[in-house]
């Protein structure tokens, strides 16, 4: 009894005078693959919220009113500026919508493994590329 | 009944119900995402007369407000984590969470203006 207590103290006593090392430096860290997923999926909702959820009800308030409203949400969102927008958005619903679907099938244990969870996030990560640029294609 | 206080003291069961909410208003979403895409593809794109119909139609509207509350749901549970992360002083969190609920009410209310409303 006595034993085991000294040993915990001077496990203790080793943490304060060795401390593990700390490094965190984000911008130097080479990230795995599912945490860039993850931190972009954090960052995508953010916009979405930020500027998505507006953006999304102003468009509908403004576009439904009459075909000359229609028509002028059309010309409006045909300018560079805010294609640009919709493209961000886009890409942000995108991103957000596969790697949340990918979060699903991580909670049913499917894919918990390194490989296929390095794999699908890559895989989340091409593909909302992909689905963007193709959106990109149709806006311009 | 035995209870452990401690479990409802620290109240144990909000994590899992966000948890939980954050997954069902996802469903909700992606499937409403199916449901529109579905549609743009049927019509082969979105003129005015497609749109308009659209939101004359009382099931599509209330699929619209079903995915906007989901919508809102979603977005509180998502930026209250955030602001937990990263709003550490108690006041300002709680300013930015008071802020986050207000502007999700009022787009609540938008919402409902914009499908039910006299345009």
């Amino acid at each position: 009894m006595a034993a085991s207590g000294l040993t915990i103290m001077a496990v203790l006593e080793r943490r304060i005078v060795k401390p593990r090392p700390v490094y965190l430096n984000l911008l130097e860290i080479r990230q795995p693959l599912p945490a860039i997923v993850s931190i972009l999926h954090r960052i995508s909702g953010a916009l979405l919220f930020l500027v998505g959820i507006p953006v999304l009800l102003w468009g509908v308030h403004v576009s439904v009113a009459s075909p000359e409203a229609f028509a002028q949400w059309k010309s409006v969102m045909a300018q560079p500026l805010w294609k640009l927008v919709a493209l961000a958005l886009a890409w942000a619903y995108i991103h957000h919508l596969l790697a949340g679907l990918r979060h699903l099938a991580l909670d049913v244990h499917v894919g918990v493994e390194l490989a296929p969870a390095r794999r699908s996030s890559a895989i989340v990560l091409v593909l909302s590329l992909l689905l963007t640029i193709i959106v990109a294609v149709r806006l311009w | 009944m035995v209870t452990n206080p401690s479990h409802e003291a620290v109240s144990a069961h909000y994590g899992w119900r966000d948890w939980l909410s954050q997954r069902v208003t996802a469903v909700v979403m992606a499937l409403y995402t199916l449901l529109v895409f579905g549609v743009v593809v049927w019509h082969g794109g979105l003129d005015y007369s497609v749109w308009k119909g659209l939101f004359a139609n009382n099931a599509f509207k209330l699929a619209t407000f079903l995915f906007m509350i989901a919508l809102f749901f979603h977005a509180w549970v998502g930026v209250r984590n955030i602001a937990m992360d990263y709003v550490k002083p108690t006041g300002w969190r709680l300013a930015v969470q008071m802020v986050v609920i207000c502007m999700l009410i009022a787009y609540a209310g938008w919402t409902i203006q914009i499908l039910w409303g006299a345009v």
